[in-house]
């Protein structure tokens, strides 16, 4: 029976690295762009929640709902300002400029907030929990778990069902046969950052509630991030989801074993499956 | 009226002169084919007129407005749709929602409307079978189509084809054939390169030839085949 629980909080766990990914995902299977700064824009949306409910006393949850057009500008100024300057057939200027991105945001949090630790203030929410069938369900994550599958039901149904979806994928394709077509790619690029910043959002508001964060903690989700997209074969949802879901399983059986081995674990089970499925489970030519 | 005029039209990639000083004329409706040997400089044209390159020098007019300096996406708006030589169909995208994505974006166009056009050209083109099929796995007549159906789709009164019969057999050529010719017949501007000359002359009302960039004949069909010098350089017949 312990192991039915472990494995399932696993597997919620998983939502939360799924939720982690999922922009990291849309990014790079639109734009092939992979965003190193992914990590700390989660944790600079947690810190903007923070700011709102320590500022007006929202729930949490209305706050990210109010953090979400700002983050959803961002990403599109960004985008449209600066990694679409730098996007084209070579990988290597988007990675220098993301990866310094992520360290102007580390530090300007850090002279903004300090390195003291904070945490989003949920409640009786953080210890709520649920019985089903004689094993406890936090209601936390659950809740977690939920958000990530309504965030990639979502996206899929953004993609396959819109004209925006459409633009998305025939952009992926070819750029340049796409602007024949009369769509703008430096327009479609920066309303993907701007969606992808939403998903950022939703995960920083599970990330802030869930587990103390501090501006350095960025790097290390967007490792989760990586292994989780990478697992799941880059570029398809459905796959980041179970790539999230096994890093997670991975992590609470390895706790679970000797409490030392948590992350060790998920990070050994990544290399397993890098090992065995180089291109992960699910790669996108069957997405 | 002209539809296109190209006035004084060069263009060189270093100090290959692939333009050389082109000018011509295509009055609307009127369907003109380009002919010329390989290295001619024909798609060149081609990418001078949509916008994919900009003209080092002279202008290009589309209904009667300078285009010479405006965006591939703002031709393609203003009506220039073109099919390419290799066709690059968006290969992850269904034959329909290729359509799809040509026929709806910077138009003012409901979505029913965009699935109905949309719909009507898959049956002109005989492609309503694979509608719903990846457009990654199309034969290659298929994908011949299906860029003919994608350039229909952004709605142009001035159609670019770029050697669209390349490569099929004659069955296959001749039912495409049919299907530029009902296009035609509606009124829309042709302009197509093609090598297999027999597709071409039993469409276009004009012939253009072009070779190291100049345009060294333009006129009936009949007369260009003629000509002495068009014989030398494009048939390579020494007569």
């Amino acid at each position: 029976m312990i192991w039915v629980d472990t494995i399932l909080q696993g597997i919620l766990l998983g939502g939360l690295y799924a939720l982690f990914a999922a922009g990291l995902s849309l990014v790079f299977g639109i734009m092939r762009l992979v965003n190193l700064a992914h990590g700390d824009l989660i944790v600079l949306g947690a810190y903007l929640i923070l700011l709102l409910v320590t500022l007006t006393g929202l729930s949490p949850f209305v706050a990210a709902a109010v953090a979400m057009p700002f983050m959803f500008a961002l990403g599109y100024g960004l985008q449209k300002f600066m990694l679409n300057r730098v996007l084209g057939d070579d990988i290597l200027p988007p990675l220098l400029v993301t990866f310094g991105l992520s360290v102007v945001l580390q530090n300007a949090l850090l002279e903004g907030f300090s390195a003291d630790s904070q945490r989003i203030q949920a409640g009786s929410l953080s210890t709520a929990s649920i019985e089903i069938a004689g094993i406890g369900l936090g209601v936390m994550p659950l809740l977690t778990f939920g958000s990530a599958l309504v965030v990639i039901i979502g996206l899929n149904q953004l993609f396959y069902r819109t004209s925006l979806g459409r633009a998305f994928r025939a952009t992926s394709d070819d750029p340049t046969t796409a602007s024949l077509m009369g769509i703008k790619p430096a327009g479609i690029f920066a309303k993907a950052t701007g969606i992808a910043m939403i998903i950022v959002t939703i995960a920083a508001l599970y990330l802030g509630m869930r587990s103390n964060f501090d501006p350095s903690i960025g790097p290390a989700r967007l490792i989760y991030a990586f292994e989780a997209v990478i697992i799941g074969g880059l570029g398809s949802l459905w796959g980041t989801l179970a790539g999230g879901v096994i890093i997670g399983v991975a992590q609470t059986v390895g706790a679970a074993i000797n409490p030392e081995w948590q992350i060790l674990a998920g990070h050994v089970a990544f290399l397993v499956v890098l090992l065995l499925r180089p291109r992960g489970l699910f790669p996108r030519a069957v997405d | 009226m002209a539809i296109l005029a190209l006035k004084n039209v060069s263009k060189s990639f270093g100090a290959l002169k692939v333009t050389d000083d082109v000018s011509f004329e295509v009055p609307e409706g009127q369907a003109l084919g380009i002919i010329g040997p390989n290295g001619a400089g024909k798609s060149t044209l081609f990418n001078l007129i949509t916008g994919n390159i900009s003209a080092d020098s002279g202008t290009v007019e589309f209904l009667g407005r300078d285009v010479t300096r405006t965006l591939a996406r703002q031709r393609c708006l203003a009506g220039i749709g073109r099919s390419f030589q290799i066709p690059q169909p968006f290969s992850k995208l269904t034959v329909y929602e290729n359509l799809l994505v040509a026929a709806t974006f910077g138009r003012d166009r409901s979505e029913r409307e965009v699935a109905q056009t949309c719909a009507v050209i898959l049956e002109r083109t005989e492609l309503i079978a694979k509608a719903n099929q990846p457009a990654g796995g199309l034969s290659l007549l298929e994908r011949k189509r299906l860029e003919l159906a994608r350039a229909m789709a952004t709605h142009p009164k001035l159609l670019l084809l770029d050697e669209i019969a390349g490569g099929l057999t004659d069955g296959e050529c001749q039912s495409l054939i049919e299907t530029i010719k009902a296009i035609h017949a509606e009124g829309v501007t042709i302009i197509w390169i093609e090598h297999v000359l027999h597709a071409l002359n039993s469409v276009v009302e004009r012939l253009l030839v072009l070779d190291f960039g100049r345009v060294i004949g333009i006129g009936e069909p009949a007369a260009i085949m003629e000509s002495k010098e068009v014989r030398e350089i494009y048939l390579g017949i020494d007569i």
